[in-house]
């Protein structure tokens, strides 16, 4: 698929026919310089955004061709920064099922499996630190019960300890569900830990896929090997 | 009042001008087209009016009523809220503005349907909706712009647009409605309202004039919140695409 923004000289491209698949039940972590295009990519998969060429296949059928409430309860999304809504905990935690009239387990259950105390539920969102408010934008996703998860690098605005935290969450979460998650990540650590297969994006194209053992250990593109010494990610900062 | 005493009150247009020119503030030029063209404005409106009530007429009175509602209109329009299909969206709710409330008026019979009173109700509630449905827009704008993660947040969770929108439309209207809540509360202790005041001038008994008055005040409360309500039902859809997706371009 490709996709393009308008931009004030013209079209910029942002993708450029990306192939790639996603195999059921995996684990794929995408990795690539800063402006890449990998949150285009997320967005892509569940509408978010759409595509300028080419089509995005969820479970046989195209975005397009989904219900697009449905497409997105079932491919869910956690961004960045794990934003939240005006109001408390439990308000946040409960926002799906009051989107959809869903009947959901007890709020206390939910808030234990993500790690978080009861006791938090009243409390206003806003107030919780950086690695609470990820948990509990993970429980909200949750509610719906997403058979994909699209992670937008939900660990890089934390420190070490709360991002671990979040890792082991999310990990757990797969274990116990078996989604399909396509998960965005600047550390390159945790891209090895975590992935089954790990794709390479550099302005627009995908440079490398492979499974992740192999991407790290052997990988075929010159371009990968400079890309995972460091030399590239700091170009892009720049 | 005769021109020779109107034109005397040009001096007050001439020490405009001349703190203007004293202090340096650059705007004797703004001053005098603002003279200008208040008078001219003016003068021409005050012989239409006397035409129309003379001829007593209704469809004067409809045209007259069509180029208030076009007049406030344009004023929204031209201002850059970068909301496509804006122009339709607002000449409806001015129409329904206009529509409900002299439905009410007059079907309550409480202003009579001589253009003396059509014309000039009309002007004082479409005008106080296009003031009510700028602020609106401007509202709308920056809280799109500044909650845009939280719409996501809604979207990405297979939310509708108009669920996603529902905080945002809310605190627009509130914003919105607050200086017309405000202004109520303090009228008749602040200001004199220029209608009463002209009444009063023009040797209406204070009392009468203070009920008329009342009933403008009340008007213009339930339009202020119907403007808002019914552009913000109206607008927001223009926000989003077939695919829910917010493409509002800043
Ligand atoms: N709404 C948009 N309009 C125009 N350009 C955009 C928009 N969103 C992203 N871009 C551009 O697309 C490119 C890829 O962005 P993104 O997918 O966010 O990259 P990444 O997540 O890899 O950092 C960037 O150059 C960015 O400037
Ligand atoms: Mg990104």
């Amino acid at each position: 698929m490709s996709k393009f923004y308008e931009n004030g000289e013209g079209k910029e491209t942002v993708l450029q026919q990306i192939t790639a698949k996603v195999p059921a039940g995996s684990i794929v972590t995408l990795v690539g310089p800063s402006g890449s295009g990998k949150s285009t990519i997320l967005s892509l998969c569940n509408l978010l955004i759409t595509p300028d060429g080419g089509r995005v296949i969820v479970e046989g059928k195209e975005v397009r061709d989904w219900n697009v409430h449905e497409l997105r309860r079932h491919v869910g999304l956690a961004f960045q920064m794990g934003t939240m809504l005006l109001g408390t905990v439990k308000d946040n935690l409960l926002l799906a099922a009051r989107l959809h009239q869903l009947e959901t387990e007890a709020t206390e259950r939910i808030m234990q499996y993500v790690g978080l105390s009861e006791g938090m539920l009243a409390r206003q969102a806003d107030e919780l630190s950086g690695g609470q408010k990820q948990r509990v934008a993970l429980a909200r996703t949750l509610v719906n019960r997403p058979s994909i998860l699209l992670l937008d690098e939900v660990t890089s605005a934390l420190d070490p300890a709360a991002a671990r935290g979040i890792e082991e969450l999310i990990i757990k979460i797969h274990n116990d569900r078996q989604n399909t998650i396509l998960w965005v990540t600047h550390d390159l650590e945790q891209a090895k830990r975590v992935g089954d297969f790990t794709w390479l994006l550099a302005e627009g194209r995908l440079v490398e896929q492979a499974d992740t053992a192999s991407f790290f250990s052997q990988p075929k593109e010159p371009f990968t090997r400079r890309f995972l010494k460091g030399e590239l990610s700091e170009e892009a900062a720049r | 009042m005769s021109l020779f005493t109107l034109s005397l009150a040009l001096v007050f247009v001439g020490v405009a001008i001349v703190l203007s020119s004293g202090l340096k503030l650059g705007l004797e030029k703004d001053i005098v087209i603002a003279a200008v063209r208040s008078t001219i404005q003016l003068l021409i409106i005050g012989y239409v009016l006397s035409f129309i009530f003379s001829a007593d007429s209704p469809v004067f009175m409809i045209v007259m009523v069509m180029l208030i509602i076009g007049a406030a209109s344009q004023n929204i329009i031209k201002r850059k809220h970068n909301i496509p299909g804006l122009a339709w969206r607002v000449v409806v709710t001015l129409v329904t503005i206009e529509a409900v409330s002299m439905l009410f008026l007059l079907g309550l019979q409480i202003i009579p349907p001589s253009p003396r009173y059509v014309i000039t109700f009309s002007g004082m509630i479409v005008g106080s909706s296009m003031v009510i449905a700028n602020l609106f827009l401007n509202r709308l704008k920056a809280e799109v712009q500044t909650r845009k993660e939280e719409v996501q947040v809604v979207l990405a969770l297979g939310g509708t647009s108009r669920q996603a929108m529902q905080p945002i439309l809310k605190g627009a209207i509130r914003a919105s409605m607050i200086p017309t809540i405000d202004s109520t509360k303090t009228m008749g202790l602040v200001q004199l309202p220029g209608m009463m005041t002209g009444q009063i001038i023009g040797g209406a008994d204070p009392i009468e004039a203070v009920r008329f008055q009342l009933v403008i005040v009340f008007s213009l409360l339930a339009t202020a919140a119907l403007t808002s309500i019914i552009l913000g039902r109206l607008a927001y859809p223009a926000l989003f695409n077939e695919y829910e997706q917010l493409n509002y371009k800043e």
